[in-house]
């Protein structure tokens, strides 16, 4: 399965992976109109110090501890990408209480959203990697584990 | 063919039950439900009250799970005992069915103390099931004034779920603050704030000593008028059908990492069992849900001839009420880092080089990196802790290891 990843060394901490991301995944087809003035809400996010700096998003783990902890059986495995369904999630938060990676964070309804690939959006290829301008963020295939 | 039956139809039940798929194709299963429903997600019956989801919402798995899952499911049937070698379950039905592999996944029930004047008492609830919630639903008015006996995490949520659909609601509890078992008294009182300023009052350090009728006399003498009341104090694991055939019994059915029982052969999982909590080096019971799925998982693999262990355990839980958020997982032991600023609160508790335990009140972002260094017992002294007390952040990992995380399948 093709997954996202990371190379810290590349990334230059420009947050556009953020802002791309945001915008895939509003539904509209203006940036400007999507994001301008509004807090952004990222499935991905930039984080490190002032020597590293890295976006982290979903790991699509091949066993995810955050869908064999939802109380509402709103995160599932759909073949390799785990989804949740917004209509079933209650924004308890017990995903975010469990990720080891601190990939999940909620929507502004309080209702968890999260990197489902960009597959279903207007995108239908990550934005993070394709708006990366140092391609420090890949979409590819790597070694799956055994 | 290798045959399993299961006694429960809760999360731990579909934990055993993909467990054992993942082994075993085609086994039959039978499933031994004292519910007439199909599994739906038990933390979500406040929601239900409040609105925030349906039956349907509430499902657990899709509608065709358990005929995909080859698993013949007896609604409405309560296993009687069991045979010492865990060959058969017998249903207070008279009927047998006989398995090769057994696992007892009977959750908890509540506990109910024996309160002087109960029986008077015309409308009064529990709430741990679908059954229970549904009949609460139907019991409420806009002039309902409840009355709920118990502040932990029962409780509260109960009185998040109905406070905007009636006149009042008072919650009392023995403690003397609420979620007790989960936080300590400033985190308690935070969160109690929160519930009053959202309307529920709080009578707290104070019990019903008798119920008469419609009225409660409490320990301290003042009386509460009602018009329903709903009983959480607290539950009980279900035991009786292991303790019955003499095998070891705490608090909870006593289990390995494996989920094997004191009796070979005979396997266990979820809130009716008590298994090792690595924070703690102890066993406890530890009734949360995904502790439930995951040693479901474990007893299934393992009864249908696989190896998995689950040594893992913790509690753990993320509880909000009215949009503040309690976070907690681990023991609270040790050396404690804080922050407490305004309505947020951060206690983070080491010992022996390693994170116990945390409790976490309004900020909680990435907290799971805290979960994880408690789960896999990371070595403090192996990463940059003094970074990770003031944010939870990979960047405290060495570069190594984050590029196995981000840069790798995990």
């Amino acid at each position: 399965m093709r997954r996202v990843f990371v190379n810290e060394e590349w990334c230059l901490a420009c947050h556009l992976c953020e802002y791309n991301c945001a915008f895939a995944n509003s539904g509209m087809d203006d940036m400007v109109l999507a994001l301008k003035g509004k807090p952004i809400f990222p499935r991905i996010h930039v984080e490190g110090d002032e020597r590293i700096s890295y976006a982290v998003s979903c790991r699509h783990c091949t066993d995810p501890i955050c869908v064999k902890s939802c109380i509402a059986g709103a995160l599932s495995k759909d073949g390799d990408v785990i989804r949740v369904d917004r209509n079933v999630c209650v924004g308890c938060l017990t995903c975010v209480l469990v990720c080891p990676y601190g990939a999940l964070a909620p929507g502004p309804d309080g209702v968890m959203q999260k990197c489902e690939l960009c597959l279903e959006n207007s995108c239908g290829e990550p934005a993070c990697v394709k708006g990366c301008p140092n391609r420090a963020i890949v979409y590819e295939e790597r070694g799956e584990r055994a | 063919m290798r045959s399993y039956a299961i006694v429960g139809n809760g999360v731990a039940a579909v934990g055993c039950i993909e467990g054992i798929r993942s082994v075993d194709a085609d086994g039959p299963i039978t499933i031994i439900s004292e519910e007439t429903h199909e599994t739906y997600c038990r933390p979500l019956i406040s929601y239900l009250l409040e609105g925030k989801t349906d039956t349907e919402r509430m499902r657990y798995r899709d509608a065709d799970f358990f005929d995909r899952m080859g698993c013949t499911v007896l609604y409405g049937s309560r296993a009687a005992r069991i045979a010492s070698d865990g060959t058969a379950v017998v249903l207070e039905s008279g009927e047998t069915v006989h398995c090769d592999a057994l696992c007892i996944a009977t959750g908890s029930s509540p506990f109910v103390p024996r309160f002087e004047g109960i029986e008077t008492v015309p409308k009064r609830f529990s709430f741990m099931t679908l059954d229970d919630a549904l009949a609460l639903d139907g019991a409420l008015e806009a002039s309902s004034r409840v009355l709920i006996v118990g502040a932990g995490l029962i409780g509260l949520k109960c009185a998040e779920g109905i406070c905007g659909r009636v006149a009042s609601v008072t919650v009392c509890d023995l403690a003397d603050r609420v979620l007790s078992s989960i936080l300590d008294a400033e985190c308690a009182m935070l969160m109690q704030r929160n519930l009053e300023q959202n309307g529920i009052r709080f009578m707290l350090g104070d019990s019903v000593s008798r119920f008469e009728g419609s009225r409660a006399v409490m320990l301290h003498g003042d009386s509460v008028d009602f018009d329903l009341v709903v009983l959480a104090v607290g539950v009980r694991a279900n035991t009786g059908l292991i303790a019955d055939i003499g095998g070891e019994v705490g608090r909870g059915i006593v289990v390995d990492d494996r989920m094997q029982t004191s009796i070979p052969g005979i396997y266990a999982a979820g809130d009716c069992t008590e298994g090792n909590d690595i924070s703690l080096g102890q066993r406890r019971v530890i009734a949360i849900l995904p502790n439930a799925y995951l040693q479901g998982h474990a007893a299934g693999v393992n009864m249908a001839g696989g190896d998995e262990v689950f040594d893992k355990a913790i509690p753990m839980n993320s509880i909000g009420f009215f949009g503040l958020h309690a976070m907690t997982a681990g023991t609270y032991t040790g050396e404690v880092y804080e922050e407490v600023n305004g309505t947020s609160v951060k206690r983070l508790f080491w010992e022996n080089n390693l994170l116990k335990g945390f409790i976490l009140i309004g900020s909680n972002e990435r907290a799971g990196i805290y979960t994880s260094l408690i789960r896999e017992r990371t070595p403090l002294s192996s990463i940059d802790f003094e970074l990770l007390k003031t944010s939870a952040t990979t960047t405290a990992f060495p570069r190594e290891q984050r590029r196995k995380k981000f840069g790798g399948v995990v």
